[in-house]
């Protein structure tokens, strides 16, 4: 075998609390390979003790993102053809996130904060038999709904990676889920001041970087967070509108304080405003 | 603790292992590159114009308009009684275009990079200074929610861009007779108004105004017309930064010919019927 035909790969390795390091591995490389299958032929000869998580191998789960050269992927779908062999490749877990071991981030962070986005919310009374609505009216959501939920969006942004702030930030996956709900035909939920004061949707400054590493090609600033802010403008930042609504006496969406949802291992009275019909997790 | 206190501490994002500091990275593309180039370009365009629409004229006086010919710095012209030597007609009108790109969803994109390195790049750490900005939660960034008001204002003087275009090739003299003629003067007007177009039109506000802000697109029929409208509105934003580019440069390049037309550098070449 040429050289050509091996991988060098500087793989991270540790713990929580200890020393992190970089374990490097030379790979032989066969036709198709991605750094996924690079990391199975390390487990399998060189480190079995190599923690990876993946699951579907096909860029559906969303399991085995992490960065590689410093780009947040998906490992299953980075072919290691298409990257330059002549220098080592760096193989890293998502960096945003808590480490857990070696290739492996605590993602959980990332549920918790979906407990909080108020669930689709149908019409009170109306039986899901009589839900109607037209193509052109959620062709726009569809897009919101190819999410895999691989966090790479979340990695990237640079708000959560290297921001510490005030304040917390929901991060572009869970406004790509609140957009899908907002736009929905037929919900009655009001999101935008939970945009506004819990979300904190300001700290977005559109660099788009989470619709450049989605392998779901979701275009998230475009058509979800940058929709999202002119929603919120609608609401709070329009004087227009503001004085359109005080003439009519509508009140505005945050007037009587943004509602909270009760979060796991909170208690009732900690989310006194919790919205009715939340779930724990997404509708699929 | 208040309920409210309790949800948002907990809904902070615990911290992660990313290298901190200004362009730690793994990266071994050209990262840096595409900003660079960006930012520069940017910086060179938007200093002319700076310069042209409200520097030079009160210092040199050398004339803005040529051959029939008015730059779109100056369009629509204001003129008034008194008016103080030192106050470029420019002024008066670039603020509007200025407020619109200044706030533009595209322009964000490049200068938080380029001017603010906030970030420098994906995945690249920024300056630890950063880590407690309130970026657009707070003053000034917070004023970006305008963006809507700077594109109506916009319109205004694209509509008289419109008219200096049909005026480019009709070329009236001072008695209202017609000299028609093609030059490459019109040509840049026309290409350059039609490029301001576009730009205007792919606007992120306009296209949530015209229909994004509809959850039920086909309940009336104002609605489904309001969606087709939303959907070529759409199109055309695929290429929000195609078009803001390209009507930046254009824009750049019709202000300098009328200014070579002006200092004599070039005569307008032209079909004249």
């Amino acid at each position: 075998m040429t050289e050509a035909h091996i991988a060098h790969l500087k793989v991270f390795r540790g713990e929580p609390g200890g020393a992190t390091r970089y374990d490097e591995f030379d790979v032989p490389v066969e036709e198709g390979m991605v750094i996924l299958d690079a990391l199975h032929w390390i487990q399998g000869n060189a480190a079995p003790d190599l923690a990876v998580r993946w699951n579907c191998k096909a860029a559906k789960c969303g399991s085995c993102s992490g960065e590689v050269n410093g780009k947040p992927r998906l490992m299953c779908k980075t072919r290691i053809s298409d990257l330059d062999l002549d220098e080592p490749i760096t193989v890293e877990p998502m960096r945003s996130f808590p480490l857990v071991r070696d290739l492996v981030s605590d993602v959980s962070w990332n549920y918790e904060v979906n407990k909080s986005i108020q669930a689709f919310t149908p019409p009170a009374g109306l039986p899901q038999e009589e839900w109607r609505w037209q193509q052109q009216d959620i062709e726009r959501v569809q897009e919101y709904r190819k999410c895999i939920e691989c966090f790479l969006c979340q990695d990237v942004c640079h708000v959560l990676r290297n921001h510490e702030t005030e304040k917390p930030f929901m991060g572009p996956r869970f406004l790509v889920r609140t957009a899908g709900l907002e736009m929905h035909p037929i919900d009655e939920g009001d999101r935008r001041g939970y945009l506004k004061d819990t979300g904190n949707i300001g700290y977005c400054n559109i660099t788009k970087c989470c619709t450049e590493v989605c392998p779901e090609h979701i275009k998230i600033t475009d058509n979800a967070i940058i929709p999202l802010k002119e929603r919120v403008a609608d609401e709070f930042y329009d004087p227009i509108q503001w004085a359109w609504r005080k003439l009519r006496g509508k009140p505005a969406a945050g007037a009587a304080g943004t509602p909270l949802p009760m979060l796991q291992g909170g208690s009732a009275s900690d989310a006194p405003a919790a919205a009715k019909g939340d779930k724990p997790t997404s509708e699929g | 603790m208040t309920g409210q206190s309790a949800v948002l501490r907990a809904l902070r994002k615990p911290r992660g292992t990313a290298p901190q500091g200004f362009g730690k990275t793994k990266r071994r593309d050209r990262w840096a590159a595409y900003p660079i180039v960006q930012g520069v370009l940017f910086t060179i365009c938007a200093t002319y114009l700076l310069v042209s629409g409200v520097i030079w004229e009160p210092l040199f006086h050398t004339g803005y308009e040529a051959d029939g010919y008015l730059s779109p710095l100056f369009s629509p012209l204001i003129l008034f009684p008194n008016m103080p030597s030192w106050l470029s007609p420019g002024l008066l009108i670039l603020w509007i275009p200025i407020g619109f790109r200044a706030t533009c969803y595209y322009y964000r994109k490049a200068y938080y990079r380029f001017y603010f390195a906030d970030p420098p790049g994906c995945a690249v750490g920024e300056p630890t200074i950063h880590r407690r900005f309130a970026l657009e939660n707070a003053f000034p960034f917070i004023l970006q929610n305008l963006h809507r008001y700077a594109m109506y204002l916009a319109f205004i003087p694209l509509f008289f861009l419109w008219i200096d275009v049909i005026r480019a090739f009709g070329n009236w003299d001072a008695a209202g007779v017609a000299h028609p003629r093609i030059g490459l003067g019109g040509v840049l007007f026309l290409v350059n108004t039609t490029l301001l177009t576009g730009y205007s039109l792919s606007c992120h506000s306009l296209r949530h105004v015209i229909g994004g802000r509809i959850d039920c697109f086909s309940c009336t029929r104002a609605r489904r017309i309001r969606h087709t409208l939303w959907e070529r509105l759409t199109d055309l934003n695929r290429n929000h930064m195609w078009w803001a580019w390209t009507s930046l440069v254009t824009v750049t390049l019709a202000d300098l010919y009328v200014r070579l037309l002006v200092t004599g550098v070039l005569t307008d070449p032209a079909i004249r019927f």
